[in-house]
């Protein structure tokens, strides 16, 4: 079931560009791409290497700073030439999750702390952030690793770990780089299974870059970037039930 | 918020307390540096304090007794005890030599005392002080000597009768106490050749063995064989009058130099010890940038170590301070573990030390000081480079 479009669309992407370097040896990453991804709705993003996957996920996270475009999220604008008064660190701590090909967990917290770690971030109380990490520990099946320290968990669970922290701050949006890349057919397919759920539940747009054949005929909208350039297939995603 | 340095040293504790283990040594060295440089110091003042003495008479234009040579008459002594102000004058003599107790040997400072004058070691921690006028040693504990051993000085066996404690030289050399009779002989009596070979060379100068004059070599000889000097002339002031006044007239009167307490202290630390303290300073210098570098080199490492969570917390919005300050305390908490151990087996060890080793709380507490600001000093490196970290490295990039 595809997400009912809503009053704003999640993330709106217009003519984003991205030059590194000057002069002669400049290279235009991104040259004018344009996305929306509605609330809830979980979009795949594809294409080689190169082709500025990567660039694209660093300008929506606010981690690159675009050369020219828009962008927006939730209506409003964040990226318009200029990051229109926002501070790009409070941008992602508060309003963007991210998950990463490995799960990247802090090793020397334990899973309840991975995930409460952006909530005390952002200045919530202690008990705030822990009973918020339990609840998303139970909502992805890991509730009975909760004390556990990150190295003892298996790959599947550390994944659902990293999703359980970028959730933590209900954003309104995650980027997913290759989030199945280090798991078998059926741990990736469970994955993007929760991935599904969670944008459903907490109406959460979601990108995931992927090069895993598994998952691509999963979603519902596919967005191939070639050369800087995105251009969206009508997917026929299958219902994973 | 959690305490990110605390969970990293919870974590990997057992790098911790290795790593704060090797840094605790270094810092027990260090206060263990400061603590020979204050037992010197301490050594000084117990020795002007445990002679009893207000003032040291000695010879003119020279330090001594304890920074330089000094020679004085022994009759010395009466004519002081005549000047306004002086309630008692006792002679000594220091001699620093080797003393052997059966095949052992220590060396020591050979004291030489007027029973019940100033001088005399002022406590005993065993036996009894000398009563006798010869052949009778108290002797500091650290010498090593038990009471009842015969301990032989030059040519003569000594037993001793009583042992003191904190009364060493300035250079750290336990004090035996002997009569001062016997310490003059053994400082300046010559041996048998010496004393045959120079009533030759007397008697074999016209000039004193003259025909007309019989009996003056003899007399000549005989005056060269015996000893009547002494080092110094301990004074007590009697009560009412300023060792001050009392020194002032002394080298008004006399023509000696005298030096009062302060002005003893003074040429002790001041002057005496003033090589010794400048070589512990420059030590305890190079083990600070030693100490500082080797803390700074494992901060930067664990936290090069640790530059992909650093990554992640930056892109998850982890403010800078945030960062800093999680590199910070686990600074700190390095410094505080390496203090604690430094404290630790500095207290443990010092005892081992030949010379005295005052570990004041007041060193500790300047040494915590100075360790905390090292490792905060030390951290900056690692903090920089923790802040250059580009978020997008948790992303790949």
């Amino acid at each position: 079931m595809s997400a009912a479009p809503e009053l704003n669309p999640a993330i709106e992407v217009a003519g984003l560009r991205k030059r590194y370097g000057v002069g002669d040896t400049a290279v235009d990453a991104l040259k004018g791409v344009d996305l929306t991804v509605q609330p809830g709705e979980v979009i795949g993003l594809i294409g080689p290497s190169g082709s500025g996957k990567s660039t694209l996920l660093k300008c929506l996270g606010a981690v690159t700073e675009p050369s020219d475009g828009r962008i927006r999220l939730s209506g409003e604008t964040v990226y318009d030439g200029g990051w229109h008064d926002l501070d790009p660190r409070a941008l992602r701590r508060d309003r963007i999750g991210f998950v990463f090909q490995a799960p990247y967990l802090i090793p020397f917290l334990d899973v309840t702390d991975n995930v409460a770690l952006p909530l005390l971030l952002a200045g919530r109380s202690n008990r705030e952030a822990r009973q918020r990490a339990r609840e998303l520990l139970a909502a992805l099946d890991v509730q009975h690793r909760a004390q556990a320290a990150i190295a003892q968990l298996s790959g599947g669970e550390q994944q659902r770990v990293a999703i359980a922290r970028a959730l933590a701050n209900q954003p309104p949006i995650i980027l997913a780089d290759e989030p199945t890349a280090p798991l078998d057919s059926e741990r990736a397919l469970a994955v993007v299974r929760i991935l599904n759920r969670m944008a459903q539940q907490y109406r959460t747009a979601i990108i995931v870059v992927t090069h895993d054949e598994k998952i691509i005929p999963t979603f519902r909208r596919l967005y191939h970037i070639r050369d800087g350039r995105t251009y969206e297939e009508a997917g026929a995603g299958r219902d994973l039930g | 918020m959690i305490s990110l340095a605390g969970r990293d040293i919870l974590h990997s504790w057992g790098k911790y307390a290795f790593t704060g283990l090797g840094l605790g040594l270094l810092i027990g060295v260090t206060l263990s540096m400061a603590g020979i440089y204050r037992g010197m110091v301490d050594d000084g003042k117990a020795l002007l304090a445990n002679s009893g003495a207000d003032l040291w008479v000695v010879q003119r234009d020279t330090l001594g007794p304890y920074a330089e040579p000094s020679s004085l008459r022994d009759d010395v002594y009466r004519g002081l005890l005549g000047l306004p102000g002086v309630a008692h004058a006792a002679n000594v003599t220091y001699l620093t030599m080797q003393a052997r107790q059966g095949k052992r040997e220590a060396r020591v400072m050979v004291v030489g005392i007027q029973p019940g004058e100033p001088g005399e070691p002022r406590y005993l921690i065993a036996g009894r002080q000398i009563e006798r006028t010869h052949y009778e040693a108290v002797a500091d504990a650290s010498a090593g000597f038990q009471l009842g051993q015969r301990v032989r000085i030059r040519r003569h066996d000594y037993t001793v009768v009583g042992l003191t404690r904190r009364m060493v030289s300035a250079s750290g050399d336990p004090m035996v106490f002997i009569p001062l009779r016997d310490a003059q002989e053994a400082q300046f009596l010559k041996d048998n050749d010496a004393i045959v070979n120079e009533r030759a060379r007397v008697r074999a100068n016209p000039a004193l063995n003259r025909p007309g004059a019989p009996g003056l070599a003899e007399t000549v000889s005989r005056s060269q064989e015996s000893s009547r000097m002494v080092n110094a002339v301990l004074v007590q002031v009697a009560p009412g009058w300023s060792a001050a006044e009392v020194a002032e007239t002394i080298r008004r009167w006399k023509r000696l130099q005298t030096y009062t307490v302060p002005q003893m202290e003074e040429i002790l630390i001041a002057k005496l010890i003033a090589t010794s303290a400048r070589q512990i300073a420059v030590f305890l210098l190079i083990l600070a940038v030693v100490s500082a570098a080797i803390v700074s080199f494992i901060i930067y490492t664990m936290t090069l170590g640790k530059l992909r969570e650093i990554a992640v917390l930056k892109l998850i919005g982890a403010r800078n301070r945030t960062i800093a300050g999680m590199i910070l305390q686990e600074a700190l908490g390095l410094g505080l573990i390496g203090f604690l151990v430094g404290k630790t087996v500095a207290t443990l060890w010092a005892p081992y030390f030949p010379k005295y080793v005052l570990l004041e709380p007041g060193d500790a507490a300047r040494g915590f000081a100075a360790v905390m600001l090292i490792c905060a000093l030390a951290s900056t490196l690692a903090i920089r480079t923790a802040l250059r970290v580009d978020p997008a490295t948790a992303m790949g990039g």
